[in-house]
């Protein structure tokens, strides 16, 4: 816990496939306790981040750091070895398992029976309640039922609640509003600042701006792979923040095709 | 606040009202399986009349059934797990052969001609397994490229070493004892077999902690995979268990008819798959019980057999095992938007699962 070292530091991150560079120079930070927003448009490298976060793949050149040591992580298992959990948009759960099935797999608590051990469903459903319940999550009150069923929202608190549990200390949330409706969002995002507080370093993935800036303490723009501007809280406005991440030129660019458009539709139908 | 408020009292109001082993039973895979049972097994006893219900009667179809149930449990695992297999049929055959030519033909030891037998099925299991893991290619074509080929290798060796397409045997009393007598003249020694495969797997896709690998690899391989579950070593096992499954029925048939044909055991390959469908078992993988297995399993072999009870032509169940497997298919997907629904107040959106579906 020393003051100095950020939870978990990305140094000159980059990644290419055959050629094609994903993600070019990329060095961020995230401390206990904050939210990082990682904004950018589709197609912009936040999911191959995502993917060297997590395990999935590991990067072509730079270092990541976890309280100031040097880590590997080449497999899912090492990600959340070191306390990185990933949370998908459809919540990475699995909708024809039961909520406590599903929030024990791979981590089955288990009960002597005989020579064997049993799954003890009981407890896992149990904690999988409860744990959601500590998330503001009161509507599930059975651990038997199948998360199919359950609310986008819920969907996702189920898997958050579910890292938090197994000690996750960096929480990687990859687009957990899209799917959603503007209340269920608000809901996300009250779960996001539940997290924070409970001390964990959230990197909050997403294009939506409005979401990034109503959580966030620490943003980073990515454009094309690469990071197009770095700010605190209160640093940017909504407007600075959309233009950066739509490219200013493209958008003009789009406004005057429009507006040609336009005159043509107003033409046609005089 | 309303988030709150609205469902505490939707659950107050709700849990009164619908007994919950009603609603217990809506939510599991098999509710859709054991009324297509019953149906039949009402059906036949009708129609059939008091042959089809006597003890003969019921030997036939059990006997049937305890073949391919020995088969379709754990094909229905591995469907469950998200991937089909084919080759059933074929391991089915080669398993007989092995064991007729080691046993009969060469004159071997029983027990090694069976070991051999069983270690054809474990081999082209951990193939398929394998194959289907490390290549992209989907179990669909894997297995029915394995279904292929073992069944052309089982005939051309066959062939080039005995000369002939059917080698008989002549089991000792204990082998014939374990794998191939009939009960009171009538019921194979197999449905023991059947009924101990089926607990076995039952228990563990319940009530173990591998039963939940095999739901999450099923239900999503990739979130599966980054919970830290061995998704492959999962699959390979699953495989090795079906071509397990097929090679003792292979040995069961050998011994009980004294003799094996390199024809046999195709009729197996969709049969099972039929068995596990009706049976409640997602064809996509992620859901599905081991008690559906039997009950799909149940059913197939109640049709196939209880026409001839009827004074009907044969000639029709065939026809109805595809009206059947149409209806259950149909049946099941109700019960699982059941089971989706249950114990929720409306869903909130209407793309919940469709997705995945």
């Amino acid at each position: 816990m020393s003051m100095a070292a950020p939870l978990l530091r990305l140094s000159n991150v980059s990644k290419s496939y055959v050629g094609v560079n994903a993600l070019n120079d990329i060095s961020l930070e995230v401390d206990a306790g904050k939210v990082l927003c990682l904004l950018g448009d589709n197609g912009a490298g936040k999911s191959t981040l995502i993917k060297i976060l997590s395990g999935f793949h590991e990067p072509s050149s730079g270092t990541i750091e976890i309280n100031g040591s040097p880590v590997r992580l080449s497999t899912p298992r090492d990600a959340s070895a070191h306390g990185i959990a990933t949370v998908h948009q459809v919540g990475g759960t699995f909708p024809l398992m039961s909520v406590g099935r599903s929030f024990f797999v791979g981590a089955e608590p288990t009960k002597r029976f005989g020579p064997l051990r049993r799954f003890d469903k009981k407890f896992a459903n149990e904690v999988a309640v409860r744990e959601m319940r500590s998330l503001g999550i009161t509507r599930v009150t059975d651990g038997s039922r199948l998360v199919g069923g359950l609310s986008g929202g819920e969907r996702q608190a189920l898997a958050i609640a579910r890292a938090v549990y197994f000690g996750a200390s960096v929480l990687i949330l990859d687009e957990p509003t899209a799917a959603l409706g503007v209340k269920e969002a608000t809901h996300v995002l009250r779960i996001i600042m539940q997290a924070r507080q409970k001390g964990i370093a959230v990197i909050f993935v997403t294009h939506n701006v409005l979401h990034a800036m109503s959580v966030g303490d620490h943003f980073a723009v990515l454009i094309r792979g690469e990071k197009a501007d770095d700010f605190r809280k209160g640093e940017r406005t909504r407007e600075q923040v959309t233009d950066l991440m739509a490219g200013g030129e493209a958008m003009a660019h789009l406004e005057a095709e429009l507006a040609d458009l336009h005159a043509a539709a107003e033409e046609t139908t005089q | 606040m309303t988030v709150h408020t609205v469902p505490a009292e939707a659950a107050t109001s709700r849990a009164p009202s619908t007994g919950p082993s009603i609603r217990d039973l809506t939510r599991r895979p098999e509710t859709g399986a054991l009324i297509g049972t019953l149906g039949v097994y009402a059906f036949f006893a009708i129609f059939g009349g008091d042959k089809f219900l006597s003890a003969a009667g019921s030997a036939s179809w059990l006997n049937v059934a305890a073949e391919l149930g020995i088969i379709a449990v754990p094909v229905g695992l591995l469907m469950i797990a998200g991937e089909l297999d084919l080759s059933v049929g074929s391991v089915l055959a080669a398993s007989s052969m092995t064991l007729a030519i080691v046993s009969g033909y060469w004159g071997g030891p029983m027990i090694l001609g069976i070991v051999l037998a069983l270690a054809v099925g474990v081999l082209t299991g951990l193939v398929n397994g394998l194959v289907v893991t490390r290549s992209n290619v989907p179990s669909f074509v894997v297995t029915l490229a394995t279904l292929s080929a073992l069944a052309g290798l089982t005939l051309g060796m066959s062939r080039v070493i005995t000369g002939t397409t059917s080698v008989g045997l002549r089991p000792d009393p204990a082998s014939k004892a374990i794998f191939g007598t009939l009960i009171g003249g009538q019921f194979e020694v197999a449905i023991f077999w059947w009924i101990g495969v089926a607990a076995c797997v039952a228990w563990m896709l319940q009530e173990s902690r591998y039963g939940n690998w095999i739901f999450a690899v099923g239900g999503d391989k990739e979130s599966a995979r980054a919970t830290g579950i061995p998704t492959d070593k999962v699959k390979i096992a699953l495989y090795i268990g079906s071509g397990f499954g097929a090679a003792l029925v292979g040995v069961i048939q050998t011994i009980l008819y004294n003799g094996a044909q390199v024809a046999n055991g195709q009729s197996f390959v969709f049969n099972s798959i039929i068995a596990v469908v009706i049976g409640g078992v997602l064809l996509t993988g992620g859901y599905g019980s081991v008690v559906g297995v039997l009950l799909g399993t149940l059913t197939f072999a109640i049709v196939n057999q209880g026409i001839y009870y009827t004074g009907w032509n044969s000639d029709w169940a065939a026809l109805i095992l595809g009206i059947l497997l149409l209806v259950a298919v149909l049946m099941n997907n109700t019960f699982r938007k059941f089971a989706l629904s249950s114990g929720t107040r409306k869903p909130s959106s209407g793309a919940r699962t469709s997705r995945k579906a």
